[in-house]
């Protein structure tokens, strides 16, 4: 986002004939209103041009936070059930020196806080494209309060913390890993200079046989279906049968129930025969078998949320998902047919 | 024993165990001066039924249904042995597919415009985008690779296109789709689709390659086929309006800009900082895609398009360019497509795609239908320029041989290249290794890990092995 007001000032002017159009495609385009452009010109940088004014607390950020983003990230964002972790990973010592030791010293999953430099991405993503079925629903104030409940979370700032439009840099200041980036122009250049030199070497290049030091181990060769069914059936070569007696593709038709459930990301949650965040499909079906009722319910849950039932965790009200995908895909659930 | 290469220039009649068109197949005689010691009996190999029949036709044989035993083995032609010939037919006279006029020379076909959009072959269902197992947990924020191991030539198929999205893709109506173009310009402006296909367009032949590409492999073996491998490249004939042409449109200020930010219409709203001299150089504004648009899946109804850098960049739905100073550091600059070093700091835009080749034929979890003579065919591609050269080991490395380039051989585009092979039945380790017109060489993983480690995820263009053992099968290998 760029200084609006000359910007603005600039369009006005166009508007009242005092500027030549730039066009050089005679009726191509138009210009962009103001509204437009603030409709649409979202993005913060790191230097925090575009960040709009408001301010959120730790409190507000929690009570968002439990609601609308533990699901997918878990209550403290230590989940790694659907998404990396948010929170971990970080220690007090990585703060002072703004550098995370764990991306060094551990092959464990690295967490967001582990990785972020610029609190201004997070703030410019959150914004952008959270919650992950409902992007771009929250507001600037609600934005600040979840961002301020992260880096609560993350142990950077107190309970009664207020973040706002002009203590962010603070909290950039704070961050673990904000040292952690360094550009390498030989990469990002059009003329960069490459880090690793090879030569064209043609006979005699290394001596004796080629030692193999990793090889795909035949225990997993299953691991990606049956191969002969991802190749052609004629050729040089065919897929090496790894499922014997494999059906063949193809012919497992799915029902339009369980393509709903795809199309949907309902899996995000419930797995079909595996809990992920919530119950299984399979198990939902199985404790309402023969609920003459049930039906009915679960197409009210699934359209307000829910939680209680199966856990704690809540699972957040599904507004944009029609009403007959609804009750189709709870009537394929409570049909156990998968 | 490594298996011998013949050189270049053998005539017609000399493609060991290629069948002639007489339906009779000569027994491959061995090849002189190679190790007969190590190698099994000389012969076509014998492939298990299992090789080449369904579940349902091994049941059939199994309940003693011995005439369809013969018309199985019949459908599997292509790597029948004279022996299991003459066990299904116990005759003589030729091959029943020639013999025994089949169906469709012997009735009417379906009319033109029976598919008004039309599909490929029902025979060809194998060759299907895939997940890779265990890659990603939500479907909406995943890959899906080409499969690269059944593709010819350097075009992929619209609609084999490997897929990444980062929150879902939609199908959008071009007739509501906007193109905004603002910031460090003296006008802003709106284009509809309309507006932009009235502009100039050019047409451009250039890959699309994944940052993340081979990323699974940095540490060690990780996935058994090449289009888990490298999958998460494409290559299409894309077509639009250069960028340059709207930013000069909006009278872009050339002397503060420096970066543009482009941004989807996706949930995610993505963003990627572009660099002002890639955006004057070659950057596309796109609509087309191999003469048609372009599909969903790949930005319907607009794509950026950055020749020789990672996809990521070459953002989906575009919906908004804006000129900037400096660049915008976005989630996917930040947090993600770094290459995190040795050290704990990671690499911030490292986004060209460096010389890579890979051979696609033979490749990982296929097995070679017999000793002889192959078109070992494979792929090569440089974000720098143009392809000059591949050399093909057959050796793990020790020895070279450099393979004929198919052309055309263009600037940040795929180039084909082939290479005569005849396989003696001995152990083999295969490696293409390209050389692009800056004079750059593929490197091997061992030199890849020794600048950057094997934390990196991204940007892994190592030299590729492929070990075919004595029974035919092609692994995924990776040699020191």
């Amino acid at each position: 986002m760029y200084k609006w007001n000359r910007r603005a000032a600039f369009l006005f002017a166009l508007l009242a004939g005092a500027a030549a159009a730039q066009n050089h495609y005679s009726g191509v385009g138009r210009p962009a209103t103001p509204a437009e452009i603030a409709a649409w010109d979202i993005d913060v940088r790191a230097d925090f041009t575009g960040l709009p004014k408001g301010s959120g607390t730790v409190a507000q950020g929690q009570d968002l936070w439990d609601r609308k983003c533990a699901s997918c990230h878990g209550f403290f964002g230590e989940s790694n059930e659907v998404f990396p972790p948010v929170i971990g990973g970080t220690k007090p010592e990585d703060v002072k020196r703004g550098r995370v030791a764990s991306l060094v010293e551990s092959n464990d999953q690295r967490t967001t806080m582990m990785k972020l430099s610029r609190i201004s991405t997070l703030w410019d993503y959150i914004r952008r494209a959270m919650p992950w079925n409902e992007p771009k629903s929250l507001s600037v104030d609600e934005v600040y309060a979840v961002t301020a409940y992260i880096l609560n979370m993350a142990e950077l700032v107190p309970a009664d913390y207020t973040l706002n439009d002009r203590n962010i840099r603070d909290a950039q200041a704070k961050l673990p890993n904000r040292d952690g980036l360094r550009p390498f122009p030989g990469l990002s250049d059009v003329r960069g200079k490459p880090d690793v030199k090879n030569t064209a070497c043609m006979k005699d290049c290394i001596k004796g046989e080629a030692r193999i030091v990793s090889s795909y181990p035949a225990s997993a060769r299953d691991t990606h279906g049956n191969l002969a069914e991802q190749n052609r059936l004629v050729g040089p070569v065919r897929g090496v049968v790894t499922i014997a007696g494999a059906a063949k593709s193809g012919t497992v038709v799915a029902s339009a129930g369980s393509a709903l459930v795809r199309k949907h990301g309902c899996q995000l949650c419930h797995g079909i025969t595996s809990r992920v965040v919530g119950p299984s499909l399979r198990e939902i079906g199985q404790r309402y078998a023969g609920d003459v009722g049930a039906a009915a319910r679960l197409v009210a849950t699934v359209r307000a949320g829910g939680s209680g039932n199966w856990g704690n965790i809540p699972m957040p009200p599904q507004l944009a998902i029609a009403q007959g995908d609804i009750e189709s895909m709870v009537l394929w659930l409570l049909s156990g047919a998968f | 024993m490594i298996a011998s290469s013949r050189g270049r220039g053998m005539s017609e009649t000399d493609y060991k165990g290629v069948k002639h068109g007489n339906g009779r197949v000569a027994v491959p005689p061995v090849e002189a001066g190679t190790s007969a010691g190590t190698r099994p009996p000389a012969g076509r190999l014998r492939r298990a039924p299992e090789s080449f029949l369904s579940a349902q036709q091994i049941a059939e044989v199994q309940a003693g249904r011995r005439g369809f035993l013969r018309k199985a083995l019949v459908a599997a032609s292509a790597s029948l042995s004279v022996p299991a010939l003459a066990q299904g037919t116990g005759a003589h006279n030729g091959d029943p597919a020639i013999l025994e006029l089949p169906a469709h020379s012997r009735t009417l076909g379906l009319p033109v415009a029976e598919r008004g959009y039309g599909l490929p072959s029902q025979f060809e269902k194998n060759l299907a985008r895939r997940e890779s197992p265990g890659l990603t947990r939500v479907a909406a924020a995943s890959v899906s690779f080409a499969p690269l191991q059944g593709l010819f030539g350097i075009i992929t198929p619209s609609g084999l296109h490997f897929e990444r999205h980062h929150q879902g893709w939609h199908d959008i109506d071009p007739v509501g789709h906007r193109l905004m173009v603002m910031g460090l310009v003296k006008q802003p402006k709106v284009y509809t689709m309309d507006d932009l296909m009235r502009l100039p367009s050019v047409s451009r032949m250039h890959f699309i390659e994944c940052g993340a590409n081979t990323g699974m492999e940095w540490g060690n073996v990780a996935v058994p086929t090449v289009q888990y491998t490298h999958g998460m490249l494409s290559c299409s004939e894309f077509t639009g309006v250069p960028l340059k042409v709207l930013l000069d449109d909006c009278g872009v200020d050339m002397k503060r800009a420096r970066f543009v930010l482009a941004e989807g219409a996706d949930g995610a709203s993505l963003t990627r900082t572009i660099p002002m001299d890639r955006v004057l150089d070659d950057v596309l504004v796109a609509w087309g895609m191999n003469g048609e648009m372009l599909r969903p899946e790949n930005g319907y109804p607009l794509r950026l398009v950055v020749p020789g850098v990672q996809g990521v960049s070459w953002v989906k739905w575009l919906r908004r360019i804006e000129v900037g100073d400096q660049p915008f550091e976005t989630r996917e600059e930040v947090l993600h497509y770094v290459d995190m070093m040795p050290d704990g700091v990671a690499r911030q835009y490292t986004w060209t795609q460096e010389c890579k080749s890979v051979i696609t034929t033979p490749s990982g979890g296929q097995h070679l239908l017999d000793r002889g003579q192959y078109n070992v065919s494979g792929l090569a591609w440089s974000g720098r320029g143009r392809i000059r050269r591949v050399d093909v080991s057959f050796d793990g490395g020790r020895n070279w041989r450099t393979a004929r380039l198919e052309g055309p051989t263009l600037t940040k585009c795929l180039t084909r290249f082939n290479i005569d092979w005849v396989w003696d039945g001995g152990p083999a380790i295969l490696q293409s290794r390209a050389i692009d017109s800056t004079g750059y060489v593929q490197p091997r993983a061992a030199q890849l890990r020794a600048v950057r480690g094997t934390r990196s995820i991204y940007h892994n263009n190592a030299i590729q092995s492929w070990q075919v053992d004595a029974s035919g099968e092609v692994r995924n290998v990776q040699v020191e």
